[in-house]
């Protein structure tokens, strides 16, 4: 299977998504420029963590509309897994890829700090290697992270299923307590913790390659014979 | 050509937390009178002369980059003024 990671100017989370996927996946994986459009030859789109364009004007607003981001969301509509963490989850946001937005943290701190996720929904083509309701320990590490939509939005995002990670604890206000979300499709997920930056023990926790085996799955059982 | 002012704030529907900040902070300035402040950006735009229609473009603009309407809301202003 071969990823490709997005780089904008400012992305910073790009290089440990390399490292996750080459050293701690072992699958394939290249970087691509912002002003690239071709996907075609990836099988999943990686959008990584970071301040793309300085986070100006909102976090993910002026990156939504990079070059790249019309094969990103072809990638999408193809039912290719497309995977934003942190930065990457804001410019789904902005890209309308998945609903709602970003407001800032409720204590206005920038929160850097390894935290508890239930997996609310392990149906997923990102959580097939978890169990229902594991707790797994991932860092995050944002300013902007309180998941805001409406009343509406949220109770259609409970009753498809789409909310796929919780905080135990809330650190940033996210409305019910959401850290994660795929759109209805099942194939975009937007998160703010970091699973690639929980690959191994040596890093403090191994429990973010679960969610890339997961993808590696799912993409063998559709596209490997006798997988 | 026109010079445009856009208002971006949070929708009312929507907590300000940098505005409750502040408004903690005016307080133990006594000022208790403050009762709410909500945060918000402001921006200046130029458009040189065109034959479009000024404000349909510049309500696109904010629908779709200057202003989030998921949790904002914008107004603006704008004024004809003698070209440069």
């Amino acid at each position: 299977m071969k990823f490709a990671v997005i780089v904008f100017p400012g992305s910073n989370c790009d290089v440990d998504m390399y490292h996750a996927i080459k050293d701690e996946l072992g699958e394939e994986v290249e970087y691509v420029w912002h002003d690239h459009d071709d996907l075609s030859g990836f099988d999943g789109i990686l959008l990584p963590g970071g301040f793309s364009y300085g986070d100006y004007l909102r976090s993910g607003a002026i990156a939504r509309f990079a070059n790249v981001m019309k094969e990103v969301v072809k990638a999408a509509e193809e039912g290719k897994p497309v995977l934003g963490v942190c930065n990457g989850f804001q410019i789904l946001l902005e890209a309308g890829l998945l609903p709602g937005a970003m407001k800032r943290n409720e204590n206005l701190k920038f929160i850097c700090r390894p935290v508890k996720l239930k997996v609310e929904n392990n149906e997923t083509m990102f959580t097939n290697e978890y169990e229902k309701g594991e707790i797994i320990t991932i860092p995050i590490a944002h300013g902007e992270g309180n998941y805001y939509c409406d009343q509406e939005t949220l109770a259609s995002l409970i009753e498809n299923k789409q909310i796929v990670f919780t905080y135990e604890h809330n650190p940033n206000g996210s409305i019910h307590n959401i850290a994660g979300i795929v759109n209805k499709r099942g194939n975009v997920l937007g998160m703010m913790p970091h699973p690639e930056r929980a690959v191994s023990e040596l890093l403090g926790s191994s429990d973010g390659l679960k969610l890339f085996q997961s993808i590696v799955r799912s993409w063998r059982e559709a596209h490997v014979t006798n997988a | 050509m026109y010079k445009v002012k856009v208002y971006v704030t949070l929708r009312e529907s929507v907590l300000d937390p940098q505005g409750n900040a502040v408004k903690n902070a005016l307080h133990s300035m006594d000022f208790n009178e403050v009762e709410d402040v909500r945060i918000g950006k402001y921006m200046e735009l130029e458009i040189g002369e065109t034959d479009r229609s000024v404000e349909k473009m510049v309500d696109e603009m904010c629908k779709k980059l200057l202003a989030n309407p998921v949790i904002e809301d914008y107004r603006y202003e704008i004024e004809e003024v003698a070209a440069k």
